[in-house]
């Protein structure tokens, strides 16, 4: 990984809530990189600031204090916990939602949408509603209105916690198998150990609150294949448990 | 042959439902008209349906009748415009402005716990004893109400959907114009119908208060002359108007929402 493979590189970074009797310390002194390609996972304890970081990077959080220097004209897409879609409009109007606010809707974006639902076998739903697509369905039309505004980065905010855990698994083959297609650079937050393993190339352990970077570690395991084949994996339950060790209960 | 069953079933009862109303309506009527001829009854204070239609005609024959209801039609859809409109302007205006509206906050509630019909007299004596005073009544009564049911529908939307939407770094406008608005279209097509039945009822309380026509003058003036047949006749044409205007806004919002 050299330099210019560099995205965004975090430094000292510290986050603080306040309220009328007292301040919550959130984040300290978080520092790390993300390069070109990355899947890094973050997981910690539930309340640890997590989504934070992610809120900070996406630009919806600006006061805390820290450096994070970002690649010139680095586009960053967020993926929420749920699909979020809008019941009153179809399924193609919520892919091009984030279009239409940008004013970048015009006959190629809508080419790029349209063809995104093909590939990924929603297109003979696009003109139905939400309520008329299963739960996977759904966080797949999410993931396609956010890659519709062409993001180098992708953050995913544990885009799975909404559905059961049956749907969970084959999502997260599709939305692997989504990024994977489409080359993007991710951050995914989740509190789930395996999900995490089975997704991501690199793992950052946060503390509890104040949250500090406990540990990073590189999973090695064969990113070709989908994340549901790589919990066989004998190396998967070494690094379960090297990880599960490391959460603060 | 069973869902055939279900469908037969379905319609039976809707038709029970519609006869057994429209029966126990004629039954009233007639044991009104009954007690009232035979005398059972004081028709002087308890009036009778016989009586009611004569005193509908004669309206007519005098030329009054759709002056009346003209009148109590106008002031009503004015204030229902008024009250509808800018109800949503303000909630629209507060939603967009936090600060604005927790220093209004008190004053709201403050004016919405006022019994309205207070003001009358004051109002009166500033715009004068007219249909502008009646109207102002009218939207007094509605539009504060009006106000903190579409406001706090906005306030209670989605904030997931919200910071959805700021990820795609939606300015305010944005949010308003594509989920603000849009995801409380129910709330504000329902404070629609309830516009509509609290502004009638402003009008009449206007017409109360002051007025030289319109049926909440006909209902004054037949009390005070102790005439409960142009009374009950005045209450009898509310009933059909504000039945009709209610259904009239439900017809819009069914035809817009399509």
């Amino acid at each position: 990984m050299n330099l210019t493979n560099e995205l965004i590189s975090i430094n000292e970074l510290n986050k603080s809530y306040y309220s009328i009797n007292n301040e919550t310390k959130t984040l300290s002194n978080i520092s790390f990189k993300l390069y070109k390609n990355d899947f890094l996972g973050i997981i910690g304890p539930s309340g640890c600031g997590k989504s934070t970081i992610l809120n900070i990077l996406s630009g919806l959080i600006s006061d805390y204090s820290g450096k994070i220097n970002k690649k010139k004209d680095l586009k960053i897409g967020y993926m929420l916990q749920e699909d979020a879609l809008f019941p009153w409009l179809t399924i193609y109007e919520n892919t091009i939602l984030g279009l239409k606010i940008n004013k970048k809707l015009d006959t190629n974006s809508k080419k790029y949408v349209l063809n995104l639902l093909k590939k990924y076998n929603l297109f003979e739903f696009k003109d139905k509603y939400p309520y008329e697509l299963s739960g996977g369905m759904k966080q797949r039309v999410a993931l396609i209105r956010t890659l519709a505004l062409k993001p180098d980065i992708l953050l995913l905010d544990e885009p799975f916690s909404a559905l059961d855990a049956q749907t969970r698994l084959s999502v997260s083959d599709d939305i692997y198998n989504i990024i994977k297609n489409e080359n993007k650079t991710i951050i995914l937050v989740t509190h789930n150990i395996e999900e995490a393993i089975s997704m991501c190339n690199r793992i950052i352990i946060l503390t509890k609150r104040p949250s500090t970077i406990k540990n990073i570690y590189n999973i090695e395991l064969d990113n070709n294949i989908k994340p549901t084949e790589k919990r066989k994996l004998n190396n998967f339950n070494y690094y379960y448990d090297l990880i599960w060790r490391q959460i603060d209960k | 042959m069973t869902y055939n069953n279900y469908i037969k079933k379905t319609k039976r009862n809707k038709r029970i439902i519609l006869f057994s109303q429209l029966f126990i309506l004629i039954t009233l009527i007639f044991l009104w008209q009954y007690l009232a001829s035979n005398n059972y009854i004081n028709s002087f204070i308890t009036s009778s349906p016989k009586n009611i239609i004569i005193t509908l005609i004669n309206l007519y024959k005098q030329n009054n009748l759709f002056i009346h209801i003209f009148i109590t039609l106008k002031e009503t859809i004015i204030a229902f415009l008024i009250t509808s409109i800018f109800s949503i302007i303000i909630s629209v205006i507060l939603y967009s402005h936090k600060l604005l509206y927790k220093i209004i906050e008190p004053f709201l509630v403050l004016l919405n716990s006022l019994p309205k019909v207070a003001l009358g007299p004051i109002i009166i004596i500033w715009l004068g004893a007219n249909q502008k005073s009646i109207i102002m009544i009218s939207i007094l009564i509605s539009i504060i109400i009006s106000i903190e049911t579409i406001y706090n529908a906005f306030e209670n939307t989605d904030k997931l959907k919200i910071k959805l939407l700021k990820t795609f770094n939606a300015s305010k406008k944005d949010i308003l114009y594509y989920l603000i608005i849009p995801s409380n279209k129910k709330t504000i097509f329902s404070s629609l119908k309830i516009n509509i039945s609290m502004c009638l009822i402003g009008v009449i309380t206007g017409e109360f208060l002051t007025s030289k026509a319109g049926i909440g003058y006909l209902i004054l003036y037949g009390s005070q002359v102790f005439n409960l047949n142009l009374v009950m006749s005045g209450i009898f044409l509310l009933m059909i108007i504000s039945f009709t205007l209610y259904k009239l806004v439900n017809l819009i919002i069914k035809n817009s929402s399509k």
